[in-house]
């Protein structure tokens, strides 16, 4: 494991993130025909939510926060030192069960919606973080970050290798990042039926380090993405940029679908698409 | 070889023994020494094997062999004699054809093989978790049958045959995993269907008895398989010696496929992989710790550990490939049906039956990481599992239901059998615990056997944990939702029952930090002599990885300590109105209640849906063996059995 990696995801991560977030505030409002907030506003709201008084619902709660940023950064720590993609996905998915956990544990109508709409969207995606991992094992000859990059800078093009996978995963990065037509358990604006869903309850410092956990989630995920392109940083970056600009548009020009509709079509995209990709390397790699 | 005939006499002596005891406390004691007995003696064994070849004690006397068999007919004409009296015409056909096939192979071939009593690392593992597991659940029982019979006044109290029949089960698992004579095997697998038939028929109402024939039809059937493969052994293989296990798995598929096939027949009945999935479905009808006997440490045990010994058989052939689609399709279709229940004891039935289609299908891939990941799932399934019946079991007398939606807020009212319930749903799901580990080696060992159908069972098992995911973090969420109105009433809940399920949560908890020391100590060594290649699953950075994890967990629930005392404590926020945990104030001033239930996709996801679609995939598979052995059988060549991968693609 690469522990100068390691570091500096641990420390540059959320600034990235909050950077982001930032422009992709901006590019919302944009689109919305707004103005927008100065690009640094996540960070203000982060550093303000830490000023609040401390609120508890129950100790539970806050302790599942706690655990769910921990695991978060245990997931990406794993990644960015070049690590198990398994093991990432196991431990993204540990970090949404205690978040899933912490809107549980409330016991509010609101939140208890939001947490069964956030297990539902784990559900929906869990298939396609075996599946990804897969992949690469298939056509990199391992599951660890390091040599699936060692490979890619020797040549192997895993985005012409494995576009249904990438597909799959692009379809799931809306619902990962929670936005619009997915922003089902919580949204970054106010909910119009559930409050703020899985959030509800969560405020202060709590909600905080919740806020901290999105901003390394969303770096992991375009990480997840950039192995793609490893070995052509620059095409990397050109498509990340361009992802996450199709992201903000698409948030912008949908409207939330219901829960049934997240589930059978992330299901039915990622049996077509990552699966039958997956299935036809099997046959032929 | 003394150790080895002493748990598996000891237990049968015991069993007479507590049949014979008429009072509850001395059969309590009875129960509780002999316990703790053979805990000790099972980990004795597990000790004794380490370092050691595979060993094997002749029996000198041939007198066993006919006392064998004067008990399957025994078993045999008991049976007829239930079958008759409650005219379950299906059983004594079974019955019937079941001791005609024995009776010929027992005098129309003679012994050609001596039997033979053996113990190797695998056998020694599942003794620890038939010794102890089985154990602590008997000592549960102690307790919990006291508080059963209080619930159910009307039922006769034959609390004395109950135990002598729980302490015979495990007498007869322990003699299919050290025997290694196929017609032994046969005689202890017949015991077991016995005593789960009377387990499950304890109570005696009407549904409780259709259940247990029901499970006994099923189970005939694949012991019917099991005899007519002895039979087949005797008169058509032309290599008698294969009533050896151990010349069985040497042979290779060329002469022993069709063996193979109709024992791991009997195998996915035992199991309950479907189409046979039912049988265990039903016995839940049971008391509780018939149910932990039957889910974690015995019964299902059975069924995949003889699969998982035929392993090198199956390897690289279309029957192993077929197996392991069963195994597949039923992983996916019982954890999708397990996610539509409310009611806790299904949910962990069709999880059981889940977890051992993932480890049938790693037997049916059966090469040497296949093995390491389903020994590992029987092993932590077993652990996990009877904690998680155990507490079910307590928590339903407590609170009189079996409703998951019933047990919101359960953290305030149990708060020590609840947190092991979460050990025990966290073990069967969650990373780092163990199952985890062991769908993480399973997944890489698909990928190993590089196969379209490698794939496919990929998919199966990714689709199916994310639904896994789902039921058991429900699960969680209810039992940890915020309730200060509930009191702790865990005072009432008798030493008998608490003591077992702390020691099992604890276990459960060592073995998933001490697998690396138990793949280290037993499983390489095991598969080293069996495959010849073998090399931990996991990597070493990988399992310091998932040790720091499991530390993270177990250390995380500390901080609570300190975050309870920070911060203003509020009341949850109901769109402005006032109320309280269970109430807000609605229009016109009226009180509202407040009930969260859990989504259970009941729409896509019912029983009636996905059952049948399981069951009539598995059912083509199963005619797919059938047709494929029976072309073998006819033709007397194997070519077509033994279609290897390369062949076959």
């Amino acid at each position: 494991m690469n522990l100068i990696w390691i570091i500096l995801f641990l420390v540059l991560a959320p600034f990235v993130g909050g950077l982001i977030s930032g422009i992709d505030r901006i590019v919302t409002a944009r689109m919305q025909g707004r103005v927008g907030p100065p690009i640094l506003q996540p960070f203000y709201d982060i550093g303000k939510l830490f000023q609040k008084e401390k609120l508890r619902i129950n100790g539970m709660q806050n302790f599942c926060i706690l655990s769910y940023l921990v695991l978060i950064i245990v997931a990406g720590a794993i990644f960015f030192g070049g690590g198990d993609l398994l093991l990432v996905g196991f431990s993204l998915m540990l970090a949404h069960v205690f978040l899933v956990l912490a809107g549980e544990t409330a016991n509010s109508p609101y939140s208890h919606i939001g947490a069964q709409r956030e297990l539902l969207q784990v559900m929906a995606v869990e298939p396609m973080l075996i599946l990804y991992a897969v992949a690469f094992y298939i056509v990199a000859g391992s599951f660890t970050v390091a040599t699936i990059i060692e490979h890619g800078a020797l040549g192997i093009s895993y985005i012409w290798l494995l576009p249904g996978v990438f597909f799959g995963l692009i379809y799931i990065f809306t619902i990962k990042l929670r936005k619009s037509p997915f922003d089902l358990s919580t949204s970054h604006h106010g909910h119009q039926e559930l409050v703020k869903g899985l959030t509800t309850e969560i405020s202060g410092p709590t909600f905080g380090l919740y806020e901290i956990a999105h901003l390394y989630e969303v770096v992991i995920l375009l990480g997840m993405i950039g192995i793609f392109f490893a070995g052509a940083p620059l095409l990397c970056i050109c498509a990340l940029v361009l992802l996450y600009l199709l992201e903000v548009f698409v948030d912008c020009s949908t409207a939330r679908v219901k829960w049934q509709l997240m589930v059978k079509s992330s299901w039915l995209v990622i049996g077509l698409v990552a699966f039958v990709n997956i299935l036809a390397l099997s046959l032929f790699w | 070889m003394e150790f080895i005939t002493f748990v598996i006499l000891f237990p049968l002596l015991l069993a007479l023994l507590l049949y014979t005891i008429r009072k509850d406390r001395t059969r309590s004691i009875v129960v509780y020494a002999g316990a703790a007995i053979l805990s000790i003696a099972s980990l004795l064994l597990l000790y004794l094997t380490y370092g050691q070849e595979a060993t094997y004690f002749q029996i000198q006397t041939e007198t066993f062999s006919y006392l064998l068999f004067i008990v399957e007919v025994l078993i045999g004409a008991y049976l007829l004699w239930l079958a008759y009296t409650h005219k379950r015409w299906l059983v004594s056909v079974l019955v019937l054809a079941q001791l005609a096939l024995i009776t010929v192979a027992e005098f129309g071939a003679g012994h050609h093989t001596e039997p033979y009593l053996f113990i190797d690392e695998f056998s020694a593992i599942m003794a620890v978790i038939i010794g102890v597991v089985g154990s602590l659940i008997c000592v549960y029982a102690v307790g919990y049958m006291r508080d059963w019979h209080a619930h159910h006044k009307g039922e006769p109290d034959q609390r004395r045959f109950f135990f002598a029949v729980m302490f015979l089960f495990l007498s007869a698992m322990f003699g299919i995993v050290f025997s290694d004579n196929l017609s032994w095997i046969y005689a202890f697998w017949e015991v077991t269907t016995l005593c789960s038939f009377l387990l499950i028929g304890y109570s005696k109402s009407e549904e409780a008895t259709n259940n247990a024939f029901w499970a006994l039809t099923l189970n005939l059937i694949g012991g019917l398989a099991f005899a007519g493969a002895i039979v087949y052994i005797k008169f058509f293989s032309g290599a008698p010696e294969m009533m050896s296990l151990k010349e069985l798995t040497l042979l290779g598929p060329v002469v022993a496929l069709i063996p193979v096939a109709l024992i791991s027949f009997a195998g996915l009945t035992k199991s309950a992989q479907m189409p046979f999935s039912t049988w265990l479905v039903g016995a839940m009808v049971a008391p509780t710790p018939v149910s932990a006997l039957l889910h974690s440490a015995t019964m299902v045990k059975a069924g995949v550990y003889i699969i998982v010994r035929f392993a090198p058989v199956l390897q690289g052939t279309a029957l192993g490939l077929l197996f392991a689609l069963i195994g597949g399709v039923t992983f996916f279709a019982a954890s999708c049906i397990a996610a539509s229940q409310s009611n806790a004891k299904k949910v962990l039935a069709y999880s059981t039956i889940a977890n051992l289609g993932l480890i049938v299908a790693c037997a049916g891939i059966g090469t040497g990481s296949a093995i390491w990941a389903a020994i590992f799932l029987i092993l932590f399934h077993a652990v996990a599992k009877s904690l998680l019946f155990m507490s079910v079991g307590t928590v339903e007398h407590r609170i009189g239901s079996r409703d998951i939606d019933s047990m919101v807020g359960l953290i305030h009212r149990l708060p020590i059998i609840t947190t092991m319930m979460l050990v025990g749903i966290g073990g069967m799901f969650l990373p780092p615990f163990g199952m985890l580990i062991a769908k993480w080696a399973t997944i890489q060992a698909f990928l190993l056997s590089f196969t379209p159908v490698g794939v496919v069972l990929i998919g199966l098992l990714a689709y199916g944990s994310a639904v896994t995911v789902f039921f058991w973090a429900k699960w969680m969420g209810s039992l940890i939702r915020y309730d200060p109105d509930q009191e702790n009433e865990e005072g009432k809940v008798s030493f008998s029952e608490l003591i077992p399920i702390q020691i099992i949560g604890f276990c459960t908890i060592a073995v998933c930090i001490l697998f690396p020391l138990i793949s280290a100590a037993f499983l390489i060594p095991f598969l080293n002599r069996i495959f010849g290649e073998a090399s931990s699953i996991i990597g070493t950075e990988n399992t310091i990885i998932v040790l720091l994890m499991v530390l993270l967990i177990v250390a995380l629930p500390f901080s609570i300590l300190y975050y309870n005392r920070k911060g203003t404590p509020t009341s949850q926020y109901i769109a402005g109105r006032t109320g309280t945990a269970h109430t807000f104030s609605g229009s016109l001033g009226m009180t509202r209640t407040i009930t969260l239930d859990n989504y259970y996709l009941g729409s896509w996801f019912a029983e009636k849906n996905v059952l049948p679609i399981g069951t009539i995939i598995c059912i083509a598979l199963l005619i797919f063996i059938g047709t494929i052995a029976g072309v073998s059988f006819l033709t007397g060549t194997s070519d077509i059995v033994t279609l290897s991968l390369e062949g076959a693609l």
